[in-house]
């Protein structure tokens, strides 16, 4: 392996280290749920994808050959990730956050878990409905 | 008669590029295969995509990807940089809201995907009628600021997508 090869690939390697290190720290340190929820959206996105270039660039450089996994792992953490986040910032507003403590959504209806949505004004199409 | 065949282009696309990258490497049989399941797996599930998203610049995702990626890394620096360096007592977290110009859920949906993946914020809920998003923000002083950029730079690049 040439000597290029292997400085870049540990690069990467040492950056995702450090970034999963920062994700993992900032877990244990920072004081409540919303705050701690940033960090593992830090280390999926730097810590994983640093490991991921990584990865690639041994194959391509080391073993010459092209790898497509690390593109799918990226993908499905990104669609998966956000989804997540989501599901665990939902149920700590249910349980801990107050309507009073949100800002004004400067609409006529309220956030999604105090509030029910407008009635539906768009009917099924004709088609849907007959089988 | 396409439409009926092929309810998603897109989906159906993505479906043969995800199979050939899983068995990562290029045959004709696992072409054949893979266009098999492009085509079986949407309409199995066609009953749960009603509307088909449309996109009607494909060009600029492309750009859209690149802003992403490149704010991923600017934002882990300085979510990192906060972590490691402010007391948790200087820590300012903030809610903000978002007002949506966004209409479709598709588009919706990316851009609470997006705000959740740029480190620093995280996109929490919607109002009930869908028309402002509600984003947690690690440390911001500025609430303001962080709500224009995220209209700037994500909610105006997806309305020229999208709508």
């Amino acid at each position: 392996m040439s000597l290029i090869a292997e400085i870049t690939i540990s690069f990467f390697l040492v950056v995702a280290g450090i970034f999963g290190l920062v994700g993992s720290f900032g877990l244990i340190k920072l004081h409540d749920s919303m705050q701690r929820l940033h960090a593992p959206t830090k280390a999926t996105t730097l810590g994983v994808g640093g490991v991921l270039i990584a990865s690639m660039l041994y194959f391509l450089l080391v073993k010459e050959t092209l790898s497509f996994h690390e593109l799918l792992i990226t993908l499905f953490l990104f669609l998966t990730a956000p989804i997540t986040a989501n599901f665990v910032a939902k149920t700590y507003i249910t349980r801990n956050v107050r309507p009073q403590d949100l800002p004004e959504t400067d609409r006529r209806y309220g956030w999604a878990p105090y509030d029910d949505p407008p009635p539906q004004e768009t009917a099924v199409p004709e088609e849907k409905t007959k089988h | 008669m396409v439409s009926r065949l092929l309810p998603h282009p897109l989906l159906s696309l993505t479906l043969v590029l995800v199979w050939l990258g899983l068995v990562n490497t290029v045959t004709l049989g696992n072409l054949i295969l893979g266009s098999i399941f492009g085509l079986i797996v949407p309409l199995l599930t066609s009953p749960y995509w009603p509307d088909r998203p449309r996109i009607r610049r494909p060009v600029k995702v492309i750009e859209y990807i690149l802003v992403v990626l490149w704010d991923i890394v600017v934002a882990n620096v300085q979510v990192a940089l906060i972590i490691l360096f402010k007391r948790n007592a200087a820590i300012t977290s903030r809610w903000i809201t978002v007002p949506l110009q966004l209409t479709s859920a598709e588009a919706i949906t990316v851009l609470a995907g997006t705000i959740t993946m740029t480190p620093g914020t995280v996109s929490a809920s919607l109002s009930a009628d869908a028309g402002a998003i509600l984003v947690h923000c690690l440390h911001t002083d500025d609430p303001d600021a962080v709500r224009d950029q995220i209209k700037a730079r994500y909610e105006r690049r997806l309305m020229e997508i999208f709508e």
